[in-house]
């Protein structure tokens, strides 16, 4: 039963995980962006989530009423103004122009805010849980989170399988040359697509703020899980990366349930395990 | 009516120069053949014209306006569509999919799903299959498809019957007269002489990045084509 429980737990962490992810992913497949600065977006994301709450008293789920126009309008002037001019010149230019600016959030972060841990208050259903027969218990909040990505990547896949815009999508990131031949705006359209990969990643730096306390400096810790997610699941195939996220949550779990120091290095050691056996990830590049 | 012009358009990769003052013009609704051997400059024409080489804005005139120094999608917007060498269709996309792609250019007019698929009836059984599934021929029709989908005033076309059968290559060059009698401007690239003289009123032949000769197909002379493919 016990282990029942390290499975159901560790399975709705790694939707927390595949929400850091979708941003990171979506970046990647479509215009090759390694994107180094994500983490300390998702961190920039809680911060702006917090400062909302200050201001407006809104708790933190509405806050996001604000913070996703925010972090659109960021992720697309970014792209618009630096990233796009980053991307001819192959692929160490955008890692080292987003190390930059993930080095310039963190210090913003730290000068603005200080060193010291800060967290959004959701109140009760932080603490919520539900009752399963056979002695198991769920949080409320994990559930939601969980749904939440379900809920995101679903979205996600009818933008890019059933849209226009999705489907311009799929054709830059297959051949971004002819696709400017067939009258796509390509540095447009990045823009619009770090800004929609924005929109997760503001959901999912707020959802962490309340799951967990944050500082400036949080952010590599979140890069290197979406990271992980990422490529466990398979690069462009998005139900591959909640996958992935499962199943670093899933071994998190095991290996804290083995012991608590584990928790960590045991996602690290599953996903060095499965760069191994299957280096392009569990699902590369699927259709859908 | 002219509609495209180019004057002393020179095209460069890096440092080496691969189009040296280029003039010649494209009359509207006429058919031109670019023949000439392997590096010629022959696609390297068709690319400046769309915009995906940079060139100053003068030396390619379309439609009496300077565009040699526009982006190939706002080029494709003013009515000029390629359909480039080795077809280059989006291997995630369905076939119907890469057909929708060329609206993008946001311009209408006679061309259109419904139109492509009675052009090209094999298409429409193949539509929800993804594009790598299809045959040579039957993705060089899609390519074809996807270009008229933009509705273009003037089509380039690069070699059209590149890695395909004869039998093939003569179906789509007799869709091709239908596109050519709803009275769009083509610009064909061919290596396939005879193929592409066929098709046209007028050819140019290019040689290591000159203009060798142009003339009249009717008053051609195999002699005068031989020497300037060449340059013996």
């Amino acid at each position: 039963m016990n282990w029942i429980n390290i499975l159901i737990q560790g399975g709705l962490l790694g939707g927390f995980y595949a929400l850091f992810a979708i941003g990171l992913s979506m970046s990647f497949g479509i215009m090759r962006l390694v994107n180094i600065a994500h983490g300390d977006l998702i961190v920039l994301a809680a911060y702006v989530g917090m400062v909302a709450t200050w201001y407006t008293g809104l708790d933190p789920f509405l806050s996001l009423v604000i913070v996703v126009p925010v972090m659109f309008a960021l992720g697309y002037t970014l792209q618009r103004g630096l990233l796009n001019q980053t991307l001819s010149g192959g692929l160490l230019p955008p890692l080292l122009v987003t190390f930059g600016i993930s080095i310039i959030i963190q210090n913003g972060l730290l000068q603005g805010f200080g060193a010291y841990d800060h967290r959004l208050q959701e109140g009760a259903i932080e603490t919520a849980s539900l009752r399963l027969p056979g002695g198991l218990s769920i949080g409320v909040y994990p559930l939601v989170v969980f749904a939440v990505a379900l809920f995101a990547i679903a979205s996600l896949q009818l933008l890019f399988y059933r849209t226009r815009l999705g489907r311009a999508f799929r054709a830059v990131s297959d051949d971004s040359d002819t696709a400017e031949l067939m009258g796509i705006d390509n540095r447009k359209l990045y823009a619009l697509a770090l800004g929609i990969a924005m929109i997760f990643t503001a959901i999912a730096g707020v959802l962490f703020g309340i799951r967990t306390i944050f500082a400036p400096s949080a952010g590599p810790i979140r890069l290197i899980l979406a990271f992980e997610a990422v490529i466990i699941g398979g690069l462009g195939s998005m139900w591959g990366t909640l996958i992935g996220g499962m199943v670093l949550g899933v071994a998190q779990a095991i290996g804290a349930a083995v012991d608590p120091t584990w928790q960590i290095l045991a996602g690290h050691l599953a996903f060095l395990a499965i760069l191994i056996v299957r280096p392009s990830g569990l699902f590369p590049r699927t259709r859908d | 009516m002219t509609l495209l012009r180019t004057q002393n358009l020179s095209a460069f990769y890096g440092d080496f120069q691969a189009l040296f003052d280029i003039n010649v013009t494209v009359e509207q609704g006429e058919t031109v053949a670019i023949i000439g051997a392997n590096g010629a400059g022959k696609t390297t024409f068709l690319r400046a014209v769309a915009g995906a080489i940079e060139s100053a804005p003068e030396m390619v005139v379309f439609d009496g306006q300077p565009i040699g120094n526009k982006t190939p999608h706002e080029i494709v917007r003013l009515g000029i569509a390629m359909v480039p060498e080795g077809r280059r269709l989006f291997p995630s996309l369905s076939v119907e999919e890469n057909l929708l792609l060329g609206t993008h250019s946001e311009r209408t007019g006679y061309w259109n799903l419904k139109r492509v698929y009675e052009l090209f009836p094999r298409l429409y059984d193949l539509r929800h299959l993804p594009a790598p599934s299809l045959s040579g021929g039957q993705q060089q029709m899609a390519a074809v498809g996807r270009g008229l989908m933009s509705n273009p005033r003037l089509l380039l076309c690069d070699e059209l019957s590149l890695g395909l059968a004869p039998v093939v290559i003569r179906d789509i060059y007799q869709c091709l007269g239908a596109v050519i009698a709803e009275g769009t401007t083509v610009v064909l690239v061919e290596q396939d002489i005879n193929r592409a003289l066929d098709a046209s009123a007028r050819f140019f032949c290019f040689q290591e990045g000159h203009l060798a000769l142009t003339a009249p197909v009717k008053d051609f002379d195999r002699a005068a084509i031989t020497a300037a493919y060449f340059g013996v």
